[in-house]
């Protein structure tokens, strides 16, 4: 059996892990593809929302049930006793007492930290503001190692809002353990920030920023794509004209050939044209599913169960 | 998961309980002479001299040590000097700096020193350390970080000492030796 290395732990941010234990979780996230025994029955998960997130509190649950133990929690903060003034503190020790393990999904960066120290029980972090979603970075390298068959030395290309979008910098500082080369396609206005590429000059990893999609390689391995959101934009007609000339289409992906994976973190507006669920490269419904395989292995090794 | 152990070096926002002061040997106190030959204002009888201070950061200094409009203080703003170029000095009279006072400027200027002085003599010499972690001294600039709640006190790590660089342990914002706000 192989040492477990998520035990004893929290899962707040991928700062926290390096890219031997990244790999050892992805390795363990496989098991669960198929149907496993309950692993966790008579263990119980509270789903701490403090804003609505129904897809990661979906995913969530669903992964605790299919190992055979059961959920509490609250969907948004209305709810509960935090629109009383409670403190974040004090609700994660009181829910202490209910629980085996909790997620926790809240506006404030920093959220999730703060809670693992208030608390004894293995805190997974569910989304805290712009800043981590290390359960969508696992699933997201999980995807790719399945698509690709390995997730060191890939050519990616990250398209549209590397501004805002967490998943993407979360992804992206993963990947420069990893050894990628990285394509950086954004507007001028929703360009990587500064931090993300110092840290990827500090790195080494190799990245290119590039102003449309017609600069990146053909062959590239992946295009990551986000959603550009129309409240990032000041003004309701150059988010329009922003949005138009970023749709990807069958059209625009032809010249990357049938084995470039597709992946996209959803839920999608316009930015990814209906028709390329065709292609078969389209990996953001995997992705989807993968969320509940990798929440599965998450949850095991945090208790301690796998 | 609480943390099991804390961390090596902690510098927080309690004062650390003034020192002793300590004679600064047998050979007898050192006077104090300022690398700038220029410089040549009268000594100080008791309290604090801080040299090295970054250019044009001595005001900033006196500020986050609330020093106020009635102490009695000596600024030397953009001197020349051997190991910085340009550099400060501030001799605050009557005022002897803890050890957390004068960590806390070090995170304003690192490569400061202090001496602290009783009757023109120097009675000890401090060369402050940055610490690993820094708690509750500093504001996170984040307007979205969990420590704007009062109830939370804010914590840093140490990510770079030259050039200074900060990084909030909740939001894990990074701070530059420009944007550092007290607390
Ligand atoms: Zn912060």
């Amino acid at each position: 059996m192989k040492k477990n290395p998520l035990l004893g732990r929290d899962v707040i941010s991928m700062r926290d892990f390096g890219p031997a234990e990244i790999r050892a979780i992805l390795d363990r996230c496989r098991a669960f593809e198929k149907k496993t025994k309950p692993l966790l029955g008579g263990k119980v998960l509270a789903n701490l929302f403090f804003e609505p997130s129904t897809r990661t509190r979906l995913s969530f649950d669903a992964a605790m049930k299919r190992l055979g133990g059961a959920t509490i929690g609250f969907a948004d903060a209305i709810s509960t006793s935090i629109s009383k003034g409670e403190s974040l503190w004090d609700t994660i020790r009181v829910a202490e007492g209910y629980c085996d393990v909790m997620v926790i999904r809240h506006p404030a960066e920093g959220s999730a930290r703060l809670a693992a120290e208030a608390t004894k029980l293995p805190v997974i972090n569910g989304g805290d503001g712009s800043n981590q979603h290390p359960t969508q970075t696992l699933l997201d390298l999980y995807t790719l190692r399945q698509r690709c068959g390995r997730i060191e030395g890939l050519k990616v290309a990250f398209v549209g809002d590397l501004k805002y979008g967490r998943t993407v910098h979360s992804l992206i500082r993963s990947l420069s353990h990893f050894d990628a080369r990285l394509w950086l396609v954004s507007p001028p206005t929703l360009r990587l920030p500064d931090d993300f590429l110092a840290d990827l000059r500090e790195t080494g990893t190799e990245h290119h920023i590039v102003d449309e999609l017609a600069a990146v390689p053909a062959d590239v391995d992946v295009l990551y794509l986000t959603r550009i959101q129309k409240e990032r934009f000041a003004d309701a007609i150059e988010y329009e004209r922003v949005r138009n000339a970023w749709q990807v289409t069958p059209d625009n992906v032809a010249r990357f050939g049938p084995k470039v994976t597709l992946m996209h973190p959803l839920p999608r507006v316009t930015e990814v044209h209906a028709a390329l669920d065709q292609h078969p490269g389209a990996a953001w419904f995997d992705q989807a599913h993968n969320g509940v395989v990798v929440r599965q292995a998450i949850l095991a090794l945090c208790l301690g169960a796998a | 998961m609480a943390p099991g152990s804390a961390p090596k070096r902690v510098l927080t926002a309690a004062a650390n309980p003034a020192p002793a002061l300590q004679s600064a040997g047998a050979s007898g106190a050192t006077e104090v002479k300022p690398d700038s030959a220029k410089m040549q204002v009268s000594a100080l009888r008791s309290g604090t001299v801080i040299d090295h201070l970054g250019p044009a950061t001595s005001f900033k200094a006196l500020k986050i040590l609330g020093v106020g409009a009635d102490a009695t203080v000596l600024i030397g703003v953009n001197l020349d000097s051997s190991k910085l170029r340009k550099k400060d000095i501030l001799k605050i009279e009557g005022r002897e700096l803890t050890d957390a006072e004068m960590n806390k400027v070090a995170l304003l200027s690192p490569q400061a020193t202090f001496s602290l002085i009783r009757d023109f003599k120097v009675v000890r010499k401090f060369r402050p350390t940055l610490p690993d972690q820094v708690e509750g001294l500093i504001r996170c600039l984040n307007p979205a970080c969990i420590t704007q709640d009062p109830r939370v006190t804010g914590r840093f790590h140490v990510v770079t000492k030259a050039p200074l660089k900060l990084r909030c342990h909740f939001c894990e914002r990074s701070l530059h030796e420009n944007e550092i706000e007290f607390a």
